[in-house]
């Protein structure tokens, strides 16, 4: 057993029914206990979701408990057969459920003779994948079945289109920013001059699956989902894949000299770099930015970085190698893809964590004490108790990380989005100026209010008084250095005095 | 204005049953309220990520306000029982004394331990006295239970302790001219209050709350006790006291809308004999003030699609505003603890001139949306899985649980439920019709 407050990833079969309700016309059907399919709360409302999320439960009750499920599992999946008339259906249990070890591999190939739609169970242990994995293999699992259906009835398109083109594998729904990204990659390719053969499985119905060996080439742009279907695809179909995240500008024309050579590979007579350069130079402006005056002042700002492997590794880099900010430790929850993590980010950062335990990460982030903290809506929330600015750059998410307006991370429009999402978040310029000399300017609310720890020595009224003129979010910082400096000399009092001669100390 | 087709005139309220396939939230969820509300408690939950990620999820911001509670999350060597569950209970629970020092620690089981068959109710005493800490088992699992029956099953768990904490000396304090009376089910604080107020008007003194804002001043209840409860889906606490603390069930309508506050008011006051006073002006002032909701409700149609319990209450107290009411959804019907509540809503409907509606218990999501799209109804009242939905449809939707989490009891709250129920109505009127679709 393990005391958890709080999990970074979501349990397996929400990673399968992220997959699942990904697809056109696919539904999936929980074998599950009543309650359990509070996905479809989180699509419908994270999503704004304007149908109906084709989840269903094949509720487990007492009676299944003391008699096994019986005919309830395989009614339920051919009344969802003839009421939505979907292509397939997606069986899976959920933790609880998958401990009764019912035969639900049976109930599959049961239902499947009745049912018009094809039945497939999904094959994930509970206890040992979470979320991502799951929606990583379920994915596999879908398009393997599929291909294998195809290439028997012999409808596998196996001629490749005549110009270049390629499969996105990888945008699923309930994904930080997918749809956004999805949109600034399909511009990208559009730019390339490539066809976009296939997006799997946002928006795509499975028949159209036998049109994957079209493809030139596969792209996977998360770590998270779909290096399992890609690396498939190249083992059965002998169809190269580029898994080269796409954000920040140095990994795009990594990213996009990675696809050239790929097409040259295959014959083709293509030169990307002058679309590098002007895209590095005119559209996204965050190179630019990175060099102008403003920008300045980030020099060796100190920052944390926590998320999944996909969002903490890129940012990271973005961070160091885009705007020389010192990086001092970065993280990810992916414990599964713990070495890819560490050979990305060893060399930029003073330190990796691998952990999926929040609290750790919170006392690390107290420890280090960063200007700014990127990481999930967890770590913006230990960034509010602590005064520490953050920037959400990862699921876990909040309503308020689907935005409505344009938003994406990947391609060159996500390069300008980061660029201010990574600038908003330090306090900058005058503010920055405004610190250093004492006074602030956020001198509305009283000391009582904000200062969240209670003084630990006797301050005098007029340093008090000095103390709450300091603005909110470095005020805790301050008054624990000049509390400490007070300690040192064996003062026993904080007078205005002393707290100049611990700015003083502590500056130089 | 709705019609009324397809609805059969009956001057019975017809109960149906369906398949059970429904969304609710799972009755863990009691968790995020009574946390709150018993504040020298911790909640242990026993189960797996699955039970985690619905609360972590549910009570939304609550989970970074450092809430006394936590999952004790079962891994596979719980499952298979290669490690030993008392050997990991007392661990952790030591854990939990040490870190926080509660009063009372709850364990809710889960569907989980259920299905491995974990012998909490074993366990808890052995480990009480070697802790030295009152450790109760409730069963709030989705395998038997639905949403708010969470707190049932809580109550119910605590209602045996009731006892065993203080000796009967509340009656020495102030002269009290009746039995002892017990309220039971978990209000706000300020909620409590305004009830208690209103049957001191009465001349009733209220000897305790079950649940108490803190654990160790649950009420003392001995045999012969009166006890009325204050939400619909409290019958497995009455049993308990019935059967086990050998108290007198009041049965009465719940303090729900004006109507419902002064039935349960009478009710209690007939019980002891008293001639209530005054009710009759208090009842008619509060409809008074809630006379510009009235006129947005009147004449227009509900649907409930059932997910808390609270809905035939609900319902009764909006046939009282005019309403019409389609059908009541319901996960679980208690029809005798809930008799006086069913036999008022009748009363109202005949009373309003309107058709009784249909009560479904364990409703079939899909059943009913086919309904509410040949019914057309002006408002449903619905889970969060199925608004937007819905609302995408042309369909108004009220969320159901925001009535679960909103003061909604007694007389002075009724304007809650309201303010509540006309939202979208007063939403879409104050949008502007495009002559474009959405």
């Amino acid at each position: 057993m393990k005391l958890a407050y709080w999990m970074y990833a979501g349990p397996a079969h929400i990673g399968t029914l992220r997959i699942a309700s990904s697809f056109k016309n696919v539904h999936a059907i929980m074998h599950a206990p009543l309650g359990d399919d509070y996905f479809n709360v989180m699509k419908s409302m994270l999503e704004r979701e304007r149908n109906f999320t084709p989840v269903t439960a094949s509720v487990v009750d007492r009676h299944v408990l003391a008699r096994g499920s019986q005919e309830k599992v395989i009614n339920n999946i051919t009344r969802k057969d003839q009421e939505e008339k979907p292509d397939l259906v997606v069986l899976t249990p959920t933790c609880t459920s998958s401990i009764l070890q019912e035969d639900l591999k049976n109930f599959v190939d049961r239902a499947s003779m009745d049912s018009i739609a094809d039945v497939i169970l999904a094959d994930v242990n509970h206890y040992r994948v979470n979320e991502l994995q799951a929606a990583d293999r379920t994915l596999l699992q879908i398009v393997k079945f599929y291909l294998q259906k195809f290439k028997l009835s012999n409808c596998l398109q196996q001629i490749k289109t005549t110009k270049p083109s390629v499969n996105i594998i990888g945008c699923v729904s309930l994904g930080f920013h997918n749809q956004h990204d999805l949109a600034e990659l399909k511009r990208l390719f559009y730019d390339l001059n490539i066809q976009i053969n296939l997006i799997i499985p946002e928006g795509i119905s499975v028949a159209e699956l036998k049109n994957i060996p079209k493809a030139w080439f596969n792209f996977v742009p998360y770590r998270e989902v779909g290096g399992l279907t890609a690396q498939y695809l190249k083992d059965i179909c002998d169809i190269p894949f580029i898994d080269i995240v796409p954000m920040g500008i140095i990994q795009l024309s990594n990213c996009i000299r990675a696809i050239q050579n790929i097409l040259i590979d295959q014959g083709e007579k293509i030169d990307y770099s002058s679309y590098i350069d002007r895209q590095t130079r005119f559209i996204s402006q965050s190179a630019w930015f990175s060099r102008s005056i403003d920008c300045q002042n980030l020099t060796g700002k100190k920052a944390v970085v926590f998320g999944d492997a996909t969002h903490a590794s890129a940012i990271t880099n973005i961070l160091v190698n885009e705007m020389s900010i010192k990086v001092v430790w970065a993280g990810t929850y992916c414990l599964n893809d713990a070495e890819w993590f560490r050979e990305q980010v060893k060399d930029i950062c003073d330190q990796v964590v691998i952990s999926d335990d929040h609290a750790l990460i919170a006392d690390l982030i107290a420890e280090t004490e960063p200007n700014a903290i990127f990481g999930t809506q967890m770590e913006r929330h230990i960034g509010k108790r602590l005064s520490i600015p953050c920037g959400v750059i990862s699921s876990p998410v909040h309503i308020q990380n689907f935005p409505l307006s344009y938003k994406p991370f990947l391609g060159y429009e996500g390069t300008n989005q980061i660029a201010d999402l990574i600038y908003n978040s330090f306090t900058l310029g005058m503010e920055d100026h405004l610190l250093e000399v004492f006074g602030g300017h956020d001198t509305a609310k009283s000391l009582g209010s904000t200062l969240s720890n209670k003084l630990l020595m006797d301050w005098s009224p007029e340093a008090l008084e000095e103390l709450s003129k300091i603005p909110g979010f470095v005020r805790n910082k301050v008054k624990k250095n000049t509390e400490k400096f007070a300690q040192d000399c064996n003062v026993k009092q904080v007078t205005l005095e002393i707290m100049y001669r611990a700015k003083e100390a502590i500056s130089t | 204005m709705t019609s009324t087709k397809n609805i059969k005139q009956t001057n019975n309220l017809t109960f149906e049953c369906e398949t059970g396939n429904y969304h609710t939230f799972c009755p863990i969820s009691c968790v995020s309220w009574l946390y709150q509300k018993i504040e020298d408690s911790f909640f242990l939950v026993i189960g797996t990520k699955t039970c985690g990620y619905f609360l972590q999820n549910a009570m939304g911001v609550m989970i970074f306000a450092e809430p006394r509670y936590a999952m004790a999350e079962l891994e596979e060597g719980d499952i298979s029982a290669q490690l030993n569950d008392y050997e990991e209970l007392k661990r952790l629970c030591a854990q939990i004394k040490k870190d926080r020092e509660p009063s009372v620690i709850f364990w809710i089981g889960t569907c989980t331990t259920e299905i491995i068959k974990m012998d909490l109710e074993g366990i808890a005493p052995k480990l009480e006295s070697e802790l030295n800490i009152p450790i109760v088992v409730a069963r709030a699992n989705g395998l038997d239970y639905a949403f708010t029956q969470g707190e049932d099953t809580v109550l119910a768990a605590l209602a045996q302790r009731c006892s065993q904490l203080k000796s009967n000396d509340l009656s020495s304090d102030y002269i009290v001219n009746h039995k002892p009376l017990i309220i039971f089910g978990s209000l706000p604080n300020f909620v409590n209050k305004q009830l208690t107020l209103e049957l001191a008007n009465q001349g009733i003194t209220v000897s305790g709350w079950l649940p108490s804002s803190n654990y160790i001043d649950l009420p003392n209840i001995c045999p012969g006790d009166y006890v009325v409860g204050i939400n619909p889906f409290l019958s497995r606490t009455a049993t308990t006291l019935m059967r086990r603390r050998k108290a007198k069930l009041i049965v009465a309508p719940f303090p729900i809308g004006p109507d419902g506050t002064r039935a349960w008011i009478e009710k209690i006051c007939e019980v002891f004999g008293l001639e209530p006073k005054g009710l009759e002006e208090r009842e008619s002032r509060i409809w008074s003030s809630l006379e510009e909701y009235i006129q947005l409700l009147k004449g227009k149609s509900v649907f409930f699609m059932g997910d808390n319990l609270l809905e035939v209450s609900l319902a009764r107290f909006l046939v009282s505003c005019g309403m019409i009411v389609y059908e009541i959804g319901i996960p679980y019907m208690d029809k005798r603890y809930q008799k006086a509540e069913l036999d008022l809503l009748q009363a109202t409907c005949i009373k309003m001139g309107v058709i009784m509606p249909k009560i479904v218990e364990k409703p079939d999501n899909y059943n009913q949306i086919d309904r509410i799209k040949d019914l057309k109804p002006d408002l449903v009242i619905t889970g969060m899985a199925h608004a937007n939905p819905l609302e995408a449809t042309g369909i108004n939707t009220k969320w159901s649980v925001e009535f679960t989490f909103s003061p909604i009891h007694g007389f002075s709250n009724s304007k809650d439920i309201l303010e509540l129920v006309t939202r979208p109505l007063r939403r879409n009127s104050s949008l502007p019709n495009f002559d474009f679709k959405l």
